[in-house]
């Protein structure tokens, strides 16, 4: 019983340590896209597209994290 | 896949559960989970507002070691409605398009997201070598767009929020990627293209890595689907069921005002994933189109427009 209850625990852990990484990802990267965009407003179309991009392949990662703490979660 | 319109029928489960076992308190966030994690689960019912309708079932196939099991499930049945919207409503508008010079209507919105894919996700990763490469590329945006929608209307479900259905989605793209890149570059290149252009004493270590990343791409494609449209679907059920863990009215305006904030969202990312799967294999069979060493790749995926 014991081990079920630290599986939960762990997969709680994990869930807030996986969106603290990709939270923090994300926000770099949408503060630089700003900054650029506010530089070179004539970009922001490109610059908001390959926003877009990079956020998906971050979130990607994180949702590997996240699987696995479902995967341990409902076990 | 639950949508907030099945939530209805989870939530009057969640009340019954609750009832069965109103002793143990204790238990009731148990139950709560683990009703919400069966409404997201694959079935083999369709649930609808006059009750529930079996689907048919096949005995498992048994070939070699492995019994395969083809009965239609839920997530099947969604799937070829899926696809069946997609046939109907695009083939009504292209009859409509070709009849007047001007799209309006139903024309004039699948026009604008053909012309988009065209211009915005083809075009700048493939070039014009891309364009015949569209149909698979439109196919996948508009069949991925409606299988997520799906998962949005009261009794629906959403296929893609099913690990195999996206496993099957990455595996077309697998196969269009590498057929392009073998197409573009030709055999030769490409396994060339698999050593990565170091020199040869590192080739043992340069080829499985080359090799593995073939594959983490269309993995990544897979995992992002599915997790993307399965979180959506979680957040709602647990805002939703928060109600039965406190069971009072007061505390259900927050979890209703809150749910109804999320479907808004999920309303974005349902099209923003359709256009992220889209746009991903895009580029990577354009990465894979071009050149032969990674020198010249990196220096040319910083200049996409020029090819």
């Amino acid at each position: 019983m014991e081990s079920v209850g630290l599986g939960y625990l762990a997969a709680g852990i994990g869930a807030a340590l996986a969106v603290i990484g990709g939270g923090l990802g994300i926000g770099k990267l949408a503060a630089a896209a700003m900054e650029a965009s506010g530089r070179q407003p004539e970009v922001a179309g490109q610059v908001r597209t390959s926003m877009i991009i990079a956020a998906a392949l971050i979130e990607g990662v994180t949702f590997f994290a996240l699987a696995i703490c479902i995967i341990l979660a409902t076990k | 896949m639950t949508s907030p319109g099945d939530t209805l029928v989870a939530v009057h489960a969640t009340a019954d559960s609750l009832q069965g076992s109103g002793a143990h308190g204790g238990e009731a966030g148990g139950n709560v989970f683990g009703e919400l994690l069966h409404h997201l689960e694959d079935g083999n019912a369709l649930e609808t507002p006059f009750g529930h309708i079996s689907l048919p079932q096949f005995v498992p196939v048994q070939i070699g070691g492995l019994s395969i099991d083809m009965s239609i499930t839920k997530h099947v049945a969604f799937l070829w409605i899926a696809a069946a919207i997609v046939l109907v409503v695009v083939t009504v508008a292209v009859r409509r398009n070709a009849r007047r010079d001007v799209p309006t209507g139903l024309g004039n919105l699948v026009e604008t997201l053909a012309v988009f894919i065209r211009d915005q996700i083809v075009l700048p990763n493939l070039g014009t070598r891309g364009i015949a490469y569209m149909p698979y590329f439109l196919t996948t945006f508009f069949f991925i767009l409606t299988a997520n929608l799906l998962g949005l209307i009261p009794y629906g479900a959403s296929a893609t929020g099913n690990v195999s259905v996206t496993a099957g989605l990455a595996a077309v793209a697998f196969v269009m990627i590498q057929a392009g890149a073998i197409r573009a570059q030709g055999l030769g290149h490409y396994l060339a293209h698999l050593t990565g252009g170091v020199h040869w004493a590192l080739w043992p270590i340069m080829i499985p890595i080359e090799i593995l990343s073939l594959f983490t791409k269309p993995f990544a494609l897979c995992i992002r689907l599915f997790a993307n449209m399965t979180a959506g679907h979680v957040v709602i059920l647990s805002l939703i069921g928060l109600i039965f863990i406190f069971r009072s009215y007061l505390i259900a305006v927050a979890p209703v005002v809150f749910s109804l904030g999320i479907y808004l969202l999920e309303l974005f990312v349902v099209v923003l994933q359709a256009y992220i799967f889209t746009v991903l294999t895009a580029m990577f069979m354009g990465l894979g189109m071009q050149s032969e060493g990674h020198e010249e790749r990196t220096h040319d995926s910083d200049h996409p427009h020029h090819q």
